[in-house]
């Protein structure tokens, strides 16, 4: 701990992480954030006496670390979680953004909604319990999304006088789950968020464990995938013309490297008009660059004067994607409104807005026994299924297992403009040819 | 009340184009030789700028008439950079909005007329003193304007037809800010519904709104105190002169420094002590209060804010002292 307090700063080099915890009522998850938060020095004092303040006022004999991240005045009346809230803290080697979601109220759209921008899923186990219903569900929920490394933080080990073969037993059930998921980088921890064992210091309690404190791990993650293993994506999203003298001709096409990178003088295609042309040059935030790479914001310049606008992808030629009308994916239903065969709806993906029916429902996930079953029905809030989409115009998408960012796209209602859904394209892995 | 009695100053910009990008171009060799070696990594802060920009061209190429909020504190300051890096070698495509209280610092508002001109943008004002003239706000008896910026704001996007509106917001400042969504529907009267907020994900933010509604946007969502001045450092951003020690005559009121001012300061047993303070926030006078301090450059802040151990608004906003949830209120009620 003392190496954070000598260095809270951050520096050019530092890079982030997002993550997001999931847990169920009880499970201790208030308590792990508050604990992570307090020894990476992130509550401050003046948070901490309110906190203490509103603990006292509630009858509360010790500090009620949920306070800190309920933040919404029904939340401290009710004494429940309603939104996902995210904290930020850093040590000298990493900055995190935690997304930190209610394990109850709604919990599937809190998790998803959490889980599309996380690179890793902290899932919370009490050690007296095990693997739970709940826990089921929050790894299935984060493999749906794509999060590439999940931990499993099994907390209360106090309790169970940190016996390993708890720990142990624990630790297989959730891997061989996981397995079944896709999800190959599973690190579990025991420790107990209450005492901090484990937390950001090694616990003398637990000899046996040789594996990283769960700060350790945080700090060690591999952190984004390397862009050169990926072909370009780049949506375009606004067209820049200063139509100043200086310069009369320029016309950039403004927009963020989502996959890949894209390079001056690559061959490149415009979707879904399906045109071909070359990178001329790229303008980075801080002037000309050579090439840029995701996640980064730049504008290109392409040599030939083809017709690109607002919603546009920009593709590698290689392993470039198809565009379609027709679309198939993976929802979660994060509204009211039921959605179902016949349905009209708009289609957000990448840059893009397209107006869309859906054509017919066709699976409906159990979360519980991970098993997908035939289902025709509208689906629910907080059901995950499967649509089929017919688009007023096409889309160039990619398989979301394949590319998070190009794959993902929401369902939108057409009158009032809210968020009906979360989608994640499934798409033939033939068609990459 | 007619058009002509609010939104009165209309800056007219400079013909310097964003000479900011200009400054910034030493920069670009060292990060540059970071990706040459191979890693195709983006730091922290590089990660926030490509995130700010990213949001703000989604603002341009989706919404119509967006405006950017400006109040010359650090936050709108880093916000207008990121505006001008986001359209550049083009003017930023969007007018400034800055809402006055009529008590604010002196040197912030030359700071702000000199920003706006170095960016080549356009200004307008709202005046919290013209609503008050005309009846439609009346002063409250504890002197502080803070509260009564709510209703021109509002008054000046519906005239405006404004349906973006640019807030420097971050989520680390204050806990109802912290579940508060980049993209932010507000409804016809302004107001803020914590319970209906739109689930976001992925990057794909949402700006579909019906008529008479309009989105908050906060483009530094993710960004932290620390995040913002570390960028003020590496990209040489100029900010107000009080942001940094200097010697001024305060007084102590609910355990802060205030600065005394013809809007009620300091009362009869309040006395008057000169001190080395500085502002971590930029507010209006009344309630916005000042920090013992000798940090007097970018670097000397950063190395106070990391050591730190009270928030940014807990040591300087009497505003968010008034109940526990003081901004969530503010908040719901159409306030930044």
């Amino acid at each position: 701990m003392t190496a954070i307090m000598e260095n809270a700063s951050t520096s050019t080099t530092h890079e982030l992480l997002r993550f997001a915890t999931a847990g169920s009522v009880d499970d201790g998850k208030s308590t792990l954030v508050g604990r992570l938060l307090h020894d990476t020095r992130s509550i401050l004092a003046d948070t901490l006496a309110a906190v203490e303040r509103a603990s006292t006022a509630k009858g509360h004999e010790t500090v009620d670390l949920a306070l800190l991240t309920d933040g919404l005045r029904a939340e401290r009346e009710q004494g429940i979680t309603i939104d996902v809230a995210y904290r930020y803290f850093s040590t000298p080697r990493r900055s995190f953004i935690l997304a930190d979601t209610p394990g109850h109220v709604e919990y599937t759209r809190n998790m998803v909604t959490g889980a599309s921008t996380a690179e890793l899923a902290l899932v919370l186990v009490d050690a007296r319990h095990g693997v739970v219903e709940q826990t089921r569900r929050h790894a299935a929920a984060a493999a749906l999304l794509g999060v590439r490394h999940l931990a499993l933080a099994v907390n209360k080990m106090d309790l169970v006088d940190f016996d390993e073969t708890v720990f142990i037993s624990i630790r297989d059930t959730f891997t061989e789950l996981v397995a079944t998921l896709g999800v190959d980088d599973v690190v579990a921890i025991p420790l107990s968020a209450l005492a901090g064992d484990n937390v950001v210091d090694r616990s003398p309690r637990s000899p046996w464990y040789v594996g990283p404190t769960l700060l350790e791990h945080l700090e060690a993650v591999p952190v984004g995938e390397d862009p050169a293993l990926e072909p370009l994506r780049f949506p375009v999203q606004y067209v820049i013309r200063p139509q100043t003298d200086q310069h009369h001709d320029h016309r950039g096409y403004a927009g963020r490297v989502q996959h890949g990178v894209v390079r001056v003088g690559d061959h490149v295609v415009v979707l879904p008009s399906g045109r071909t042309t070359t990178v001329e040059s790229i303008d980075g935030l801080d002037g000309p660059l050579a090439e840029a790479f995701a996640p980064q914001s730049v504008s290109l310049r392409l040599s030939d004067d083809v017709d690109v606008s607002r919603g546009d992808l920009i593709a590698a030629l290689d392993g470039a994607t198809i565009a379609t009308q027709d679309l198939e994916g993976d929802v979660c239903v994060l509204s009211d409104r039921a959605i179902g065969t016949g349905d009209h709806v708009l289609v957000r993906h990448g840059t893009r807005t397209v107006r869309a029916r859906v054509v017919g429902v066709s699976l409906r996930l159990d979360l519980t026994s991970l098993e997908s079953s035939p289902h025709t029905e509208p689906l629910r809030l907080n059901d995950i299924g499967r649509l089929s989409l017919r688009l007023a115009e096409p889309i160039a998408v990619d398989d979301y297992s394949h590319l998070r960012r190009t794959g993902a796209f929401l369902l939108v209602d057409d009158q009032e403009g809210s968020t009906l859904a979360a989608g994640m394209a499934v798409v033939a892995r033939c068609l990459e040819g | 009340m007619t058009a002509t009695e609010l939104v009165v100053d209309e800056h007219i910009p400079g013909t310097q184009h964003p000479t900011a990008i200009e400054r910034t171009s030493t920069v670009t060799t060292t990060r540059e030789h970071a990706s040459a070696t191979g890693t195709r990594r983006l730091s922290q802060l590089d990660t926030l700028e490509a995130e700010g920009v990213h949001i703000i061209r989604e603002v341009a190429g989706e919404l119509e008439r967006p405006v950017l909020l400006f109040s010359g504190g650090k936050d709108s300051v880093v916000m207008l950079h990121l505006a001008a890096k986001a359209f550049a070698p083009a003017a930023i495509p969007f007018p400034l909005l800055h809402v006055d209280t009529g008590h604010n610092f002196p040197e912030v508002l030359a700071y702000r007329d000199s920003t706006v001109e170095h960016y080549g943008v356009r200004l307008m004002v709202a005046l919290v003193q013209d609503h008050i003239d005309a009846g439609t706000l009346k002063e409250r008896p504890d002197g502080t304007r803070n509260p009564l910026q709510t209703v021109p704001l509002l008054d000046a996007i519906e005239r405006g037809r404004h349906t973006a509106v640019f807030g420097g917001g971050r989520r680390d400042e204050e806990k109802a800010r912290a579940k508060e969504r980049v993209f932010s529907l507000r409804d016809e009267f302004g107001q803020w519904d914590p319970r209906r907020q739109r689930p976001e994900l992925w990057d794909l933010y949402n700006g579909r709104h019906r008529v008479g509604e309009h989105v908050r946007v906060f483009p530094l969502s993710n960004w932290t105190e620390l995040d913002v001045w570390e960028y003020v450092d590496r990209e040489g951003i100029d900010l107000p002169e009080i942001y940094y020690a200097h010697e001024r005559d305060v007084f102590l009121r609910d355990g802060m420094w205030l600065t005394p001012g013809g809007w009620g300061g300091p009362k009869e047993h309040e006395t008057i002590e000169r001190r080395v303070v500085r502002y971590r926030t930029v507010g209006d006078m009344s309630c916005t209060g000042a920090v013992d301090s000798t940090a007097s450059t970018v670097r000397e802040v950063i190395d106070e804010v990391a050591v730190s151990t009270i928030t940014e608004r807990g040591a300087t906003r009497a505003d968010d002292r008034l109940t526990e949830a003081a901004m969530e209120d503010r908040k719901r009620e159409g306030y930044f």
